[in-house]
């Protein structure tokens, strides 16, 4: 029962949010200006990380947790890189 | 380090589960929201969903799992939480710092007018001035 329940709902979870990286890659991808685009960006690793959590806990192996808080590192390095840039024009002052 | 459904009680398995399909489904409504909304002052708060409670219900059931999982407290995935929590208020403001300066350097219909803005720099500004 239990096993039902846990594998029925890693499965749904992961379904939307597969389907909330397509959205946010579409959005990406047709975004009209370029703050568009890294916002999508930022969403986009906000959900690559939450999938790779949800996958971490459907195969029980606690390694996925590096992998998502990397993840999470590198995404917040790059939009504030990003964001610098529109500013800007440069990246380090 | 690997464990398996069957070591978690019944419990545990439906409010784990719980939690990780409120996750993802508010993460799937911040998407939802960063595709569809029409202007981009809209849609920079369309993903602050799945970076609040998204990222928060899936790390709670992914703690919850763990812990029912293993028999002792696995609370390290709260870093996580507490990273997401704390760096998108400062990505979200800078992108939007800097769509306003882009769509005001150009004119842009969509622009903020200028009396109703919270740049920093203005207010600076408006006091050495007066």
């Amino acid at each position: 029962m239990n096993v039902l329940i846990m594998q029925a709902a890693l499965f749904i979870a992961q379904l939307m949010l597969a389907l909330a990286m397509i959205l946010c890659t579409w959005r990406m991808i047709i975004g009209p200006r370029a703050q568009d685009r890294v916002l999508a960006l930022d969403a986009l690793y906000v959900c690559a990380m939450l999938q790779v959590l949800a996958f971490g806990v459907r195969t029980g192996n606690t390694l996925y947790f590096e992998a998502a808080l990397v993840i999470g590192v590198l995404g917040f390095v790059a939009t504030v890189s990003l964001a610098k840039f529109l500013m800007r024009g440069e990246v380090i002052e | 380090m690997t464990t398996g459904y069957a070591d978690v009680p019944l419990w545990a398995a439906i409010v784990s589960a719980a939690f990780i399909l409120l996750g993802a489904g508010l993460s799937l409504v911040g998407a939802v929201g960063v595709a569809r909304l029409s202007t981009f002052y809209d849609r920079i708060h369309a993903p602050t969903l799945a970076t609040s409670w998204g990222a928060g219900g899936m790390v709670m059931g992914s703690m919850i799992f763990f812990t029912a999982a293993e028999g002792r407290p696995v609370i390290h995935e709260i870093l996580i939480g507490v990273f997401v929590t704390v760096t998108t208020p400062v990505t979200l403001m800078m992108l939007g710092r800097a769509a306003v300066y882009r769509d005001r350097s150009e004119q842009n219909p969509g622009a903020l007018p200028k009396e109703t803005s919270v740049d920093r720099a203005d207010t600076v500004s408006n006091h050495k001035g007066s």
